[in-house]
């Protein structure tokens, strides 16, 4: 009965983050601040995840290849099909979830706490729209080139990993992450990672919003915001899979 | 003038406010004074509409809040400061930001009269110069100081002020004070203060209100009150060593 209420709030919730904003020149201004702190200030540990992982994918593929009738281009084509279809847009918004998803949390949720957002409405602000509109505009908009970054990445980190290490050719490796492209992949993957940015956002400001207490409930709506927007992103794979793939 | 009808207000099985009615009237320090989990903060969270009431009605100069669309509400809130018990600075903010943030919200002025406003303000509570620190690097007081002059930075009618001298020291709890009263004259605004300080009372109290058990149980001014004999608000008044020595001495 509790999560139908939830739902409930969340779908309320929504309804007055997209409502008409008070004054534009001001949204916009907090949209551009977002972007850097939300999407900018990610993009260091994205690029060394996504460095590390598509070392970590290229090097598993590489040494499971036991066939001798499997040809070598295979580990490229992995590396490519796995980052593109899955770990960029799942994985990484899987970190995002938790450095973006507890920063936004907490965020609000002292807000919350310390009045702040009581002082928003008494001036006749919509604080949901005025907090949430421009994280979701932002993370939104920016989380898909964090993702392009990471595909690049990934596969840099492959190719660096298994040929320094011989496992397979400069030729071969990139043969393999060039044959059967598909474009439809990328549009797959930047549709996710959209979906997944607006999880991430309006759960987390969901748990932030409606923190009741102190620092402490602050910091337990921080951990569930991760863990339910982290449950949500994984839903929403599964379906947009069987959606858009299937 | 803000007129209280008949309000109710429960949670689950807990009555907090039982048909309160009071009015506080304009160009006057009206306070709301009774002891903790009475219904002071209910009380004034259902006046502002942070809280929606269950029955009965509050009334801004005869405008019924309660019966108001959004839009309504919203255009009364621009008319409404409020100075909140733990200040409520918005902490990524500069004071001179934090001022200038409901000029910014609703107000079409150029940023050189944004700027010129914020001054006036902090200069009316005697922080000239400080606009560039962050909330972080300010005293209580001076935080209470700042949060007075955001609240009054759009000349609202009504100001509300949730214990301000919680945390602060007793000369600057009536530097505050004074400030509160001063600016209610000047403005000609209509002010409910909440508050558990008898030293308010005493101070700026033109129209005290005691609640108890959700209950408007007694209304007045500050000279009726001490001398009243209601025992609720003699155990009130006097709970306090200081307060039980003063009442001997007067006597």
């Amino acid at each position: 009965m509790s999560y139908i209420v939830s739902i409930g709030k969340y779908v309320g919730m929504l309804k007055d983050v997209f409502s008409k904003p008070e004054r534009f020149k001001v949204y916009y201004r907090r949209t551009i601040t977002e972007i850097e702190t939300i999407g900018i200030n990610s993009a260091g540990i994205v690029a060394i995840l996504s460095v590390f992982m598509g070392a970590v994918i290229a090097l598993q593929t590489a040494s499971n290849m036991d066939s001798p009738l499997l040809p070598k281009y295979t580990i490229g084509y992995i590396t490519r099909s796995s980052t593109i279809l899955e770990f960029s847009p799942t994985i990484i918004s899987l970190i995002l979830a938790g450095k973006v998803g507890s920063n936004i949390a907490s965020e609000i949720g002292t807000m919350k706490v310390t009045e702040q957002i009581d002082a928003l409405e008494i001036m006749g602000v919509n604080s949901l729209s005025f907090l949430v509109l421009p994280k979701i505009i932002a993370s939104v908009f920016f989380f898909p080139f964090l993702i392009i970054c990471s595909m690049g990445l990934s596969i840099l980190g492959g190719y660096y990993s298994v040929t320094a290490s011989g496992l397979t050719s400069h030729e071969e490796f990139v043969y393999g992450v060039r044959a059967f492209f598909k474009t439809g992949d990328i549009i797959y993957a930047l549709v996710k990672t959209c979906v997944f940015a607006f999880i991430i956002v309006s759960v987390s400001s969901y748990f932030g919003y409606y923190t009741k207490g102190g620092a402490l409930d602050v910091g337990k709506s921080s951990t569930q915001a991760v863990v339910w927007s982290s449950i949500v992103i994984l839903l929403a794979n599964f379906v947009l899979t069987q959606l858009i793939l299937m | 003038m803000i007129e209280v009808r008949d309000i109710n207000k429960s949670f689950g099985e807990n009555h907090v406010l039982h048909d309160f009615s009071a009015k506080f009237e304009a160009g006057k320090v009206n306070l709301i004074i009774g002891q903790s989990g009475q219904g002071k903060s209910v009380l004034t969270k259902c006046i502002v509409g942070l809280m929606e009431v269950d029955s009965g009605s509050v009334l801004y100069d005869g405008r019924d809040f309660s019966k108001m669309d959004r839009k309504e509400r919203k255009d009364i809130r621009t008319e409404i400061g409020m100075l909140f018990q733990g200040s409520a600075l918005f902490d990524s903010m500069t004071v001179e930001e934090n001022i200038m943030f409901p000029l910014k919200m609703f107000t079409k002025m150029s940023k050189k009269e944004m700027l010129d406003r914020a001054n006036t303000c902090l200069d009316r509570v005697d922080l000239t110069g400080r606009n560039k620190l962050m909330p972080a690097e300010l005293s209580g007081g001076m935080m209470k100081r700042v949060a007075i002059a955001r609240a009054i930075s759009m000349n609202p009618k009504y100001l509300f002020c949730d214990e301000p001298n919680s945390g602060l020291d007793p000369s600057t709890s009536l530097l505050i004070d004074s400030l509160i009263q001063e600016i209610t004259y000047e403005y000609n605004m209509t002010t409910v203060v909440i508050t558990h300080d008898m030293n308010s009372v005493i101070e700026i109290g033109d129209h005290i209100v005691f609640i108890h058990t959700g209950r408007n149980w007694w209304q007045g001014t500050k000279d009726e009150i001490i001398k009243t004999e209601n025992q609720e608000i003699i155990d009130f008044v006097y709970a306090s060593k200081f307060m039980k020595t003063l009442k001997g001495k007067l006597a």
